[in-house]
């Protein structure tokens, strides 16, 4: 009798504690549902436009492409003339990118490395401050800074690919020494010690031992920052103007680029066609043209970060 | 440093000597280091020196002689009144991208930090990065030859069912070259920023609080809404003061994509109402001389200062949230 | 109302990795628990099995049962949410959190369970799971004030009033007192003395002496060597373990030779 009482009282609890552990609350778990599936939703969101955008520039491009496209210039092109080219534009960018990149490069590593392994106090603390702030100046400013700065020695209405490099480099020098100065970071204090310990100087041990080991994540940086100024168009807008020729020089006269080259083609707008006729004029070749340079610009842009992250991928000693 | 002052091994001359240039490479490498961070700091100096230089004649001369020398400025006024709507007009689009992107940006870096496989977050992470990577002139062609017409039937149902909220008001764009097409393309912009700022603030989220929440019986959103939100909450400001200093100087996107004017309008839905200090800048630039550049160059000024302003609140906030969290 | 926990052939993995194998053991109601065992044996680990917060780590998981009254918290219709409602945990490190007030802080556990509460009904829970936690005479001039101003015992307390708040049935403590000083700690295990009345209570403890002050029965858990899985050598009534243990291993450790 008792021992039948003490198994009903058991199973009782049994059962209480069962329905503890297994009735969830239904709106709590609702409302956990929801949050959920919003938060999948809001990274579906910003996926929508990445693809749309890519989706968009290659059907668009596509039809552009050709050896004349991106062998010939825009000289002597006119109208809803289908011929001429992107040659002009893609040399100006690569020139001009390549000296920024020239003088963001040094000044950007040496930064980095002046931060990480000397930096102390208050001139360190105001460099990564200021560094910060200046990855927020406008592209436009910097491109009226150099407009600015050149016109002290060559007087104002001065437009060269020069200038268009030192405006690209105000901007891409803080994006150098941030993302250096990320990778310097990553290289272990033990390795520095070890190299000290053998009686190395310290500048050594940053070039030898720093450097040499940084170097892939050095590169990846590098080229990160080179795909973020390539495709700035503003600062070039303002400095380097625009021409229908091939200019590789860039301390006399305008250069054309690929970003601006895109927006000029879209600020002509539809060409003026007589009906009836279609083989040399095309009504809308300003717009193909804007779409197969935006094409070229996102696939050196997309090369590059690809490039970059392989390398840091493949090439970086394992530290860990 | 102290390294290299090991006492002198007594005898070896070559071994002084080598040591006393050794001496002067480190101290040149490291003057080369100070100078290359020195430069930087000479060089944000420069940029405000220059535009006040260039900007000064526009900024003395009187609202006459700028209205006489000065294409499209405006009789009977002084700089002030002429800047004034393109101020408002880079603060609109800025807090109208900044009100779109927010939540979905705090979306997108809780998914990355708390709710996609640990595996795939890196690449995710990459994905929301290229955002970032596309030109912005790309983003242009896009905003005004794709985008556009594809929003406009939707603005026009707002401004036809919605108009009693000011900001639906006014008479539609018929092609969507309007503020609120602006805001949706510079929200897309400024995404990555703002979701890789949080993101690493939310995954700072110390793992002790996060524990707590859970051994109290919290599911995984309140979770976030307990341990993760309050801890990272001053992060997601200063992640989208960055967002807002980037909407603030974007050019390209709203040049290409807006039908201008200079107004106070709060109509986001009406073509022909705003314009930004960048775009306005970037449209002129090229037919100005002579004083017309000075004002143009005086009205980048200010655009600098805004983000400035901007952009120094936030490294601020999250530079004091760094010993926040440090002394925990 | 405290209830009886029987975990049979329960092994424990972090991946691949077997991290504590084959434990069986009844924890029984109302009634201090002790797991005691030298660093990386796995005490902690399989404390973190018992509310289910173990699988929180990407990759691990269990094998076996683990049975409250008779129900397996791994069974496939329990929700781990309700484990943990019913299973509170205080951490090693007091962890109120930092942006509520003490008052929310107590609150934060009811709060999440049902959204309304009536304010008497808050401040009736948040006395006496203060005066639970004995901290009301401390803080209840300062309800609003942050959590994080407190001392790290008085946090442990509030961490402990936070818990009991929820009205579980087991109260689980990893390492409670590890980062408090002596007098902190002398107060939390008063605090656990008059909790046992109520609760069953397992603590994780590296301080044999708190063992031997606190629990009514210890469980000696010990690792062969590194890479092996930890291992529950013996449990038994705390006065047996500490004077006449069955195993060598567990003598050896209580006496202090190792670990």
């Amino acid at each position: 009798m008792s021992a039948a009482t003490a198994s009903t009282t058991t199973s009782d609890a049994t059962e209480r504690t069962r329905a503890l552990l297994t009735t969830a609350d239904s709106g709590r778990r609702r409302t956990d549902r929801a949050m959920q599936v919003l938060i999948w939703c809001a990274f579906a969101l910003a996926m929508v436009p990445l693809v749309w955008l890519l989706w968009t520039v290659t059907t668009e491009g596509i039809g552009r492409m050709s050896i004349d496209f991106l062998t010939l210039s825009t000289r002597n092109i006119f109208g809803g003339d289908p011929g001429g080219g992107i040659y002009h534009a893609i040399m100006g960018t690569l020139i001009i990118t390549g000296i920024a990149a020239a003088i963001s490069v040094p000044v950007g590593i040496l930064t980095a490395i002046y931060l990480v392994e000397y930096g102390k106090g208050w001139l360190a603390r105001s460099v990564t401050f200021f560094v910060d702030v200046m990855t927020g100046i406008p592209s436009i400013v910097a491109g009226l800074f150099a407009f600015s700065l050149f016109a002290l020695f060559l007087g104002p209405s001065a437009q060269m690919g020069m200038m268009g490099a030192v405006a690209l480099s105000v901007l891409m020098i803080p994006v150098v020494v941030r993302s250096c100065e990320e990778m310097l970071k990553l290289v272990p204090n033990e390795l520095r010690e070890a190299s000290y310990a053998l009686g190395v100087p310290k500048w050594l041990t940053i070039v030898k031992v720093v450097l040499r080991t940084s170097v892939a994540g050095l590169t990846t940086g590098v080229l990160l920052s080179v795909a973020r100024v390539i495709g700035e168009t503003a600062p070039l807008l303002v400095t380097v103007g625009v021409t229908d020729s091939i200019n590789f020089n860039p301390f006399d006269g305008r250069m054309m680029t690929l970003p601006v080259f895109s927006y000029r083609q879209y600020h002509q707008g539809y060409a003026p066609c007589p009906a009836g006729e279609s083989a040399s004029c095309v009504a809308d070749i300003a717009f193909q043209n804007a779409w197969g340079a935006a094409l070229v610009l996102i696939g050196i842009v997309l090369l590059l970060n690809l490039v970059g992250r392989l390398v840091n991928r493949w090439f970086s000693p394992k530290l860990r | 440093m102290s390294i290299t002052d090991s006492p002198p091994r007594a005898g070896t001359r070559t071994a002084r000597r080598r040591r006393s240039s050794d001496r002067g490479f480190n101290r040149g490498f490291r003057w080369i280091a100070v100078g290359a961070g020195v430069l930087i700091l000479v060089v944000l100096a420069a940029v405000a020196l220059f535009l006040l230089w260039q900007a000064w004649p526009a900024l003395t001369a009187g609202g006459d002689e700028l209205a006489a020398e000065v294409p499209r400025f405006p009789a009977d006024t002084s700089f002030l009144g002429y800047v004034g709507p393109l101020v408002f007009g880079t603060l609109l689009a800025a807090v109208l991208a900044l009100c779109l992107a927010v939540p979905v940006a705090i979306g997108i870096a809780l998914f990355i930090s708390h709710y996609s496989p640990r595996r795939l977050s890196q690449v995710l992470g990459y994905l929301v990065d290229l955002l970032a990577a596309i030109p912005s002139v790309v983003y242009g062609l896009w905003g005004f030859l794709v985008l556009a017409p594809v929003l406009t039937p939707f603005w026009l149902w707002l401004n036809e069912n919605l108009s009693w909220i000011p900001l639906y008001g006014g008479q539609a764009s018929t092609t969507g070259r309007a503020m609120a097409t602006v805001g949706v393309v510079l929200a897309v912009m400024i995404l990555p920023i703002i979701t890789a700022v949080s993101r690493e603030v939310f995954l700072q989220t110390p793992k002790l609080h996060e524990e707590a929440a859970l051994a109290l019986g919290a599911t995984r959103w309140e979770v976030v809404r307990t341990a993760v939100l309050p801890f990272g909450r001053s992060g997601v400001i200063s992640a989208a003061m960055l967002g807002l200093g980037r909407a603030l100087g974007e050019t390209m996107a709203v040049l290409m994509i807006i039908s201008p004017g200079f107004s106070y309008s709060l109509d986001i839905l009406a073509a022909g109402q705003h314009q930004t200090i960048a775009a306005y800048i970037a449209a002129d630039f090229p037919e100005s001389t002579g004083l017309g550049i000075n004002t143009l160059i005086a009205a980048g000024l200010v655009l600098f200062v805004i983000t400035l302003a901007v952009n120094m609140t936030a490294r601020w906030i999250v530079a004091r949230r760094k010993e926040f969290s440090g002394a925990n | 109302m405290a209830q009886r926990i029987e975990v049979k052939d329960l092994n424990i993995y972090y991946g691949d990795f077997l991290a504590v194998q084959d434990v069986a053991m009844t924890i029984e109601p109302k009634s201090v628990t002790a797991l005691i065992g030298p660093s990386g044996c796995g005490k902690s680990t399989y404390l973190r099995t018992l509310n289910r917060m173990h699988e929180v780590i990407p990759g691990a998981r269990v094998e076996g049962k683990v049975e409250l009254e008779g129900v397996d918290l791994y069974g496939s219709d329990v929700d781990p949410v309700a484990v943990r409602r019913n299973v509170g945990m205080v951490f090693q490190r007091p962890n109120p959190f930092p942006t509520m007030s003490i008052r929310d802080n107590v609150l934060a556990g009811v709060k999440l369970n049902n959204k309304r509460i009536s304010k008497p009904d808050a401040d009736d829970l948040v006395e006496s799971s203060l005066r639970g936690a004995n901290l009301w005479n401390e803080v209840k001039d300062r309800l609003e004030r942050p959590g994080s101003g407190l001392s790290g015992g008085q946090q442990q307390r509030l961490c402990i009033a936070r818990a009991i708040a929820v009205k579980p049935q087991v109260l689980l403590m990893d390492e409670p007192c590890s980062a408090l000083d002596p007098i902190s700690t002398l107060a939390i295990e008063d605090l656990i003395g008059e909790l046992k009345s109520e609760y069953t209570i397992v603590i994780v403890t590296h301080n044999m002496q708190q063992a031997a002050r606190v629990s009514d029965r210890t469980a000696f858990f010990n690792i062969a060597g590194t890479g092996k899985p930890g291992k529950l050598i013996e449990m038994d009534d705390t006065s047996t373990i500490f004077s006449s243990p069955a195993e060598k291993s567990t003598e050896d450790y209580v006496s202090g030779r190792f670990g």
